[in-house]
C-alpha cells in the first residue's frame, strides 16, 4: 500500500518510535520570532540547557516592528521590550537574527522561502500558526506553542502524534479572475474551520499545479484557518525553479542529489487518504469573508447571507453573531458596502508577485477619497525588489502609504491598527474579532480585490473599474 | 508541571462556537516577556460587555470551562492556556479542540476534554441552568460527569498524554533520554541540507 507525501516525510524523520508513544520527530528548521520565543529561552537558562542546534536557528523580528519609522529603538516601550529580549536571547545563544532595519529582516514565513532555507522534504516548526505556509515546498511544516519552542530549541526534536491525512483536490482550471486567495477562501468556506482538524492537507489537481510558488505560499498559509496540522503540496519543476539559486539552495553536485531526492516526494498513486475533497476550480469565483471566522465567506458578486441559511443552529447562531459585530444586513450586496481601509499584506499575500498584482490594478488610477491604503511588504528583500521594480511609486501615486516590513495590521501588535467600527478590506489570514485593532472588522480577500476595492471605495474586482 | 488525576468543581458555559485564541487572550497581552500575568487578559475584550457570562458572580470561582465546538482554533499562542489557568481553569469541555490548543493546554496541565456534541451540549445547558452544579474531569478513568445533571460520558486523550499528565512529567527531559538517537540521526542526514552555520 503507497504512502502519502506527508507520511513519506514523516517517516523520514523520526529519530525514534515506540508504541503507546508520540513519535519523536526531527527538526530541520526552526524559525523563531519575537513573540512567542521569551518564555521559552527562559526556560532553556532556568534549566540551564543549551540551543542544540543554533545553525538550524533563524530568527527575524516581524510582529511588533513599526512600519513606518524602523530606527531603533521602537517607541512602543512594550514592543522594543520583546525585540530587546528577543536579540539578547539569540545574542546569548548563538543565533542568526534579522533584526529590523536588516536586508534579511521580514515576516518569518517569507523570509525563509526567499532565502531558500524552506526546502522540500524537510519538517519545519515556529512558534506561529501559519507556519504551513512553507507546505508549499512539499515540507512537512507546522505551528508549534512556547513549550513546544523549548522543547525544539533544546532537543531539535519534537514528540508528535502522526497526524491524518487529507487530499483536496482542485480540478479543472480557474477563471481569470480568480487567484490563490479566492482558492483557499472557498476550500475553507466548504470545508469549515474544523474540516482540517487532525489533519495535513494536501493540496493536489490541476488547479494546484498551475499556481506559482506565491500562489501556493498563499494556499498552505491559510491550511490553519480550516483547522488542519498543515498542509503541504507535492514540489515540482515550479519548486525547483524558485529555489535554484536562492542563498541557501545547494548548488553543483549537491544541487544535483537535492533534486534526485525531491523529485521522490510524492504521493504514491495507490496511496489512501483519510479524507478527500473535491473542487471544481472552473466553478469558483472572487470571494470576500462576512463575518468573523475564516470559512465565513461567499462569492463576492452575491450579497451577505441570512443567518437562517445555515442548516445548523450553531452555524445559525454564529452568523447571527458575526453579522452583528460586522455590523451588516443580511441581504446587503457586497459591492455596495463601503470600507474604510484597506490592508495589502500579511504572511498571507504580501510576496512580491502579491505586490505586483495589486499595482497593476491601481496604476493610472487613484485611491478613493477617504480610504486609507496600506501595502506593507514581507520582507526587506521584496521591498527592496518592489521599489527595483518602480511598484513603490505606483502605489505612492495612487494614494497609497508604502511603508516598511512586518505583520502590520495583520494583527496591529505595532501601530498599524484599526480603529472601532472601521471596515478593511484585508489580504491577511483571519477576520476574527478585534484581530486588526479593537472593534474593527475585517474582511478578507486577495490583493487584487483589495487594490480594486481602494479605488472603488466599496467591495469590488479590477473588471469592476471603469 | 504538576500531576493531575481528577479535577472536581463547578464550571463556567460558554455556550460560543469558534472560540479563537485571539479572543482567549487579545494581541495586546502577548507582548509581556513573563510566563504569568495573563488571568486578566482573559477573554479580556468580551469581559468588557457586562452581559458576558465570565462577568456573572454566579459562575465566579468555577474550575471547568464548558465551550461549544472548534475551541482555541487560530492562533498557536500559548498564552490562551496560560490565561485561562491563570484565570483558575482547570480543565475545558468542548466537542472539538484546535489541534496546537490541544497541544499546548496538555503541556501545561490544563486537561483538554473532548466530548460528543450531544454531551457538551447536555452540560452547557446543565451549568447554564444551574451554576452551582459539579463536573468531575477524571483523567485516570477518562470519564466526564456531571451527577447532578445525569450526565456521564467517556472522553479520549492520547494514552501518553494522559501518562504525562497523571505522573506531571516534563516533556524535554524524556527526550533527552534519546539523546543518542539523536546524535544519530543527525550524522545521516545529507550534507546539503540548508543551515545558517
Ligand atoms: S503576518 Fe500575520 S499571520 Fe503572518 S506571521 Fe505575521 S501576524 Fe502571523
Amino acid at each position: 500500500m503507497g504512502r502519502t507525501l506527508s507520511e513519506k516525510v514523516w517517516d523520514r524523520h523520526v529519530v525514534h518510535q515506540a508504541a503507546g508513544e508520540p513519535d519523536l520527530l526531527y527538526i530541520d528548521l526552526h524559525l523563531v520570532h519575537e513573540v512567542t520565543s521569551p518564555q521559552a529561552f527562559d526556560g532553556l537558562r532556568a534549566s540551564g540547557r543549551a540551543v542544540r542546534r543554533p545553525d538550524l536557528t533563524v530568527a527575524t523580528e516581524d510582529h511588533n516592528v513599526p512600519t513606518d519609522d524602523i530606527a531603533w529603538p521602537i517607541a512602543d516601550p512594550i514592543s522594543r521590550q520583546q525585540v530587546e529580549a528577543l536579540r539578547a536571547n539569540c545574542e546569548e545563544f548563538g543565533i542568526t537574527l534579522f533584526p529590523m532595519g536588516h536586508p534579511g529582516q521580514g515576516i518569518v514565513h517569507v523570509i525563509g522561502p526567499e532565502m531558500g532555507l524552506t526546502q522540500p522534504g524537510m519538517t519545519i516548526v515556529c512558534g506561529d500558526s501559519h507556519t504551513s505556509t512553507h507546505g508549499a515546498f512539499g515540507a512537512l511544516a507546522f505551528g508549534i506553542g512556547t513549550s513546544e519552542v523549548e522543547h525544539v530549541l533544546a532537543t531539535q526534536t519534537l514528540p508528535q502524534q502522526q497526524p491524518g491525512t487529507m487530499s483536496v483536490t482542485v480540478e479543472g482550471a480557474l477563471p481569470a479572475a480568480c487567484t490563490a486567495k479566492d482558492v483557499i477562501l472557498a476550500i475553507i468556506g466548504r470545508i469549515g474551520t474544523g474540516g482540517g482538524i487532525g489533519s495535513v492537507i494536501e493540496y493536489r489537481g490541476p488547479v494546484i499545479e498551475s499556481l506559482t510558488m506565491e500562489g501556493r505560499m498563499t494556499v498552505c498559509n491559510m491550511s490553519i484557518e480550516a483547522g488542519a496540522r498543515a498542509g503541504l503540496i507535492a514540489p515540482d519543476d515550479t519548486t525547483f525553479g524558485y529555489l535554484q539559486e536562492r542563498p541557501c539552495a545547494p548548488t553543483g553536485a549537491a544541487w544535483e542529489a537535492a533534486l534526485d531526492d525531491w523529485r521522490s516526494l510524492c504521493t504514491d498513486d495507490d496511496a489512501a487518504f483519510d479524507q478527500e475533497v473535491v473542487i471544481d476550480g472552473s466553478e469558483l469565483a472572487p470571494h470576500v469573508s462576512w463575518g468573523t471566522n475564516p470559512a465565513q465567506v461567499a462569492p463576492i458578486d452575491g450579497a451577505v447571507p441570512h443567518p437562517d441559511s445555515f442548516a445548523e443552529a450553531s452555524g445559525r447562531d454564529a452568523a447571527a453573531r458575526a453579522l452583528d459585530y460586522m455590523d451588516l444586513a443580511p441581504g446587503t450586496l457586497f459591492k455596495e458596502i463601503p470600507v474604510d481601509t484597506v490592508f495589502i499584506g500579511s504572511c498571507t499575500n504580501s510576496r512580491i508577485e502579491d505586490l505586483r498584482a495589486a499595482a497593476s490594478v491601481v496604476e493610472e488610477r487613484r485611491a478613493h477619497p477617504g480610504v486609507r491604503t496600506y501595502v506593507v511588504p514581507g520582507s526587506a528583500a521584496v521591498k527592496a525588489q518592489a521599489e527595483a521594480e518602480g511598484l513603490h511609486q505606483v502605489f505612492k501615486a495612487a494614494g497609497f502609504d508604502w511603508r516598511a516590513p512586518g505583520c502590520s495590521m495583520c494583527l496591529a501588535m505595532n501601530p498599524d491598527k484599526l480603529s472601532a467600527g472601521e471596515r478593511c478590506a484585508s489580504t491577511s489570514n483571519r477576520n476574527f474579532e478585534g484581530r486588526q485593532g479593537k472593534g474593527g472588522r475585517t474582511h478578507l480577500v486577495s490583493p487584487a480585490v483589495a487594490a480594486a476595492t481602494a479605488v472603488a471605495g466599496v467591495f469590488a474586482t479590477p473588471g469592476d473599474l471603469a | 508541571m504538576k500531576p493531575v488525576r481528577v479535577i472536581t468543581g463547578t464550571a463556567l458555559p460558554l455556550d460560543r462556537s469558534d472560540v479563537d485564541t485571539d479572543q482567549i487572550i487579545p494581541s495586546d497581552w502577548l507582548k509581556r516577556v513573563e510566563r504569568t500575568g495573563f488571568g486578566q487578559g482573559l477573554f479580556s475584550e468580551w469581559r468588557e460587555d457586562p452581559g458576558f457570562v465570565l462577568n456573572d458572580p454566579r459562575f465566579a470561582g468555577a474550575r471547568i470551562l464548558v465551550a461549544g465546538p472548534n475551541f482555541g482554533t487560530g492562533s498557536s499562542r500559548e498564552h490562551a492556556v496560560w490565561a485561562i489557568q491563570q484565570y483558575g481553569f482547570e480543565a475545558v469541555i468542548s466537542a472539538r479542540f484546535g489541534d496546537i490548543f490541544r497541544n499546548n493546554a496538555a503541556k501545561n496541565g490544563l486537561v483538554p476534554v473532548p466530548v460528543d456534541g450531544d454531551a457538551a451540549r447536555s452540560l452547557l445547558d446543565a451549568v447554564a441552568g444551574a451554576p452551582s452544579v459539579e463536573i468531575t474531569v477524571d483523567v485516570e478513568q477518562l470519564i466526564v460527569s456531571a451527577p447532578g445533571a445525569g450526565v456521564s460520558t467517556g472522553f479520549s486523550l492520547d494514552s501518553s498524554v494522559q501518562h504525562r499528565l497523571l505522573e506531571g512529567l516534563d516533556d524535554i527531559g524524556l527526550t533527552l533520554a534519546h539523546t543518542e538517537a539523536i546524535g544519530a540521526f543527525e550524522s545521516a542526514r545529507p550534507a546539503w541540507m540548508p543551515s545558517l552555520a
